[in-house]
């Protein structure tokens, strides 16, 4: 049994129905990482996109700059149970990105500066809930949370929301990525509280 | 690419968790790195914790040497990044 | 590879967690407290070694953070310096709330590469960033305690002289032992007196390697992550074989 440290509360967080089951809420970002913070010029700066038939197009800053942004609010939610709500940023809708390919792809596998990598259905980076974000609170997204550019997939554990992004590869199957091949969960829906594999 | 460890520690604080599962003391292992040939003592290696699992990077390179993850049932260990540790059998 | 965590494999070195109750508490600074456990089935350490601490609240949330060991080795009894973390998850309440009789359970002693026991005749070299003077601490103690006559050098850095840990112990050991040596350094403002202008570690801040009859200096180096990689360089920069350098990274805050 365990011993009761008289008076320590924790992290008590009021029920709230924009918070998932088992997280409390923050105030301040956490920076978490699985190592060292690159750091990227955006003039080096590129991110490749590959297709099922091995077709490739590498996007420049420029060309990442020149398409539709827009600035949106979400809240986010890490694995580790921490929720941060109201956090406003700046990107581009995943789906414009690949406008341009033609896939019959069903998944992707997500590739960033420094080797993380993460994958996802293609639906949840299609369907309007996805973006490649590059501003956070107004600024320039700093190298610490992922700047020059990271993807923002919201509705998924934070993990899913590769840092320092540089590559969307398409697939027909699902390959997992950094995490979901160490016991996380492959999908990882907050709500339904899915963090490891099995959940 | 410049590297910034700023955020991580040392395999001096992998010690007590992993404790759960080996029998031996981490800390003095001698880890060989599979990018760079480079040995550390584990205690040496650079450990990035705190996120989903824990990453345990190469003081040389900073390559992945090992990986640690613990869930509800399980934990879970990737060591593909070591070529080899060697365990001292007398303290 | 994966290894479930079932109790029948768990080893007989698993380290057990054990029930530790404050005695004492006493600020060693505005910021950072020391505190003093009863531990029953404590056996003792090495200098340098570190606890898990974890606490449990009333409704079965649980946390767990590592803190350096600062006393000198002893059965049943240990001493931690806490420095508070701006939203740390343990360091408030160690600080803040915790009063001599609630508990908190601990398990240890951890690391058996960051460490000092008397066996180590050779000169010491202690370096220690803000809190990073905790485990160093203890090394100073127990070499103190077993009667060691391994000389001793002590630098501890600080952002200023209220922020450093144990003052009046460290000033009074640097008095009465003629083999320790204690070096306090500040990095943004130090004593009006001060010979030395604050500022970072620098080379000259350190001595080079002994020149015993060994020729080899034991380095410890502990704190910020990147006080230790800097402070580090500097030492193999002042000679310091590279095996000679021990050293423990408490992260960002080094707290």
């Amino acid at each position: 049994m365990a011993v009761i440290s008289r008076g320590f509360e924790g992290r008590r967080t009021p029920p709230d129905p924009r918070i998932p089951p088992g997280q409390y809420l923050t105030e301040d970002f956490p920076v978490l990482s699985a190592g060292p913070t690159p750091q990227i010029e955006t003039s080096d700066w590129a991110l490749d996109i590959t297709d099922v038939d091995g077709s490739r197009t590498a996007l420049s800053w420029h060309q990442l700059m020149d398409l539709p942004s827009e600035q949106f609010t979400v809240d986010i939610h890490c694995v580790t149970k921490w929720t941060k709500l109201g956090t406003v940023w700046r990107g581009v809708p995943v789906e414009t990105l690949l406008g341009g390919t033609q896939s019959d792809a069903e998944y992707a596998l997500i590739h960033s500066y420094g080797g993380y990598t993460t994958n996802l259905p293609i639906d949840d980076l299609v369907l309007g809930d996805a973006w490649v974000v590059f501003e956070y609170d107004g600024a320039a997204l700093a190298p610490t949370h992922g700047g020059p550019a990271r993807l923002l997939v919201p509705h998924l554990y934070l993990w899913k929301s590769a840092k320092w992004i540089n590559g969307i590869e398409l697939r027909r199957h699902d390959q997992p990525g950094f995490w979901e091949s160490l016991g996380y969960h492959a999908y990882g829906d907050p709500w339904r509280e899915q963090r490891y594999e099995g959940d | 690419m410049e590297q910034s460890h700023e955020f991580a520690v040392d395999g001096n604080a992998v010690a007590g968790p992993l404790s759960e599962i080996f029998a031996f003391d981490v800390t003095s292992v001698q880890v060989n790195c599979n990018h760079c040939g480079a040995t550390n003592p584990f205690a040496e290696e650079i450990a990035y914790v705190g996120g989903p699992g824990t990453v345990l990077r190469c003081a040389d390179c900073a390559s992945v040497v090992g990986r640690f993850v613990k869930t509800p049932d399980s934990v879970w260990l990737d060591l593909s990044g070591s070529a080899s540790w060697r365990i001292g059998t007398s303290q | 590879m994966k290894a479930t965590d079932d109790a029948q494999h768990r080893g007989p070195a698993t380290i057990p967690w054990l029930r530790a109750e404050l005695l004492e508490g006493r600020m060693e600074t505005r910021t950072a407290r020391s505190l003093v456990f009863d531990v029953p089935g404590w056996a003792g350490h090495h200098a340098g070694q570190h606890v898990d601490v974890k606490l449990t609240s009333e409704d079965g949330y649980s946390a767990q953070r590592s803190y350096s060991i600062a006393s000198a080795s002893a059965s049943g009894q240990l001493e931690l310096t806490v420095q508070v973390v701006s939203h740390g998850e343990l360091s408030p309440y160690l600080v803040e709330v915790m009063s001599p009789g609630d508990e908190l359970e601990l398990r240890g002693p951890i690391g058996g590469w960051f460490r000092w026991t008397e066996e180590f005749t050779e000169p010491v070299l202690l370096v220690g960033g803000g809190s990073g003077i905790v485990p160093l601490m203890a090394i100073l103690r127990e070499r103190i305690r077993t009667g060691s006559t391994a000389p001793v050098h002590f630098i501890c850095v600080a952002r200023t002289p209220d922020h450093v840990f144990y003052t009046n112990e460290l000033h009074s050991v640097d008095q009465s032992h003629a083999d320790v040596l204690v070096d306090r350094l500040y990095t943004r403002s130090g004593l009006a007196d001060d010979a030395r202008a604050a500022g970072r570690l620098n080379l000259h801040d350190l001595p080079p390697p002994s020149s015993g009859d060994t020729g080899i200096t034991r380095a410890y180096v502990c704190g910020p992550t990147g006080f230790v990689e800097s402070a580090a360089d500097l030492l193999l920069g002042r000679g310091h074989p590279p095996t000679a350098i021990r050293t423990e990274r408490f992260g960002p805050t080094g707290g």
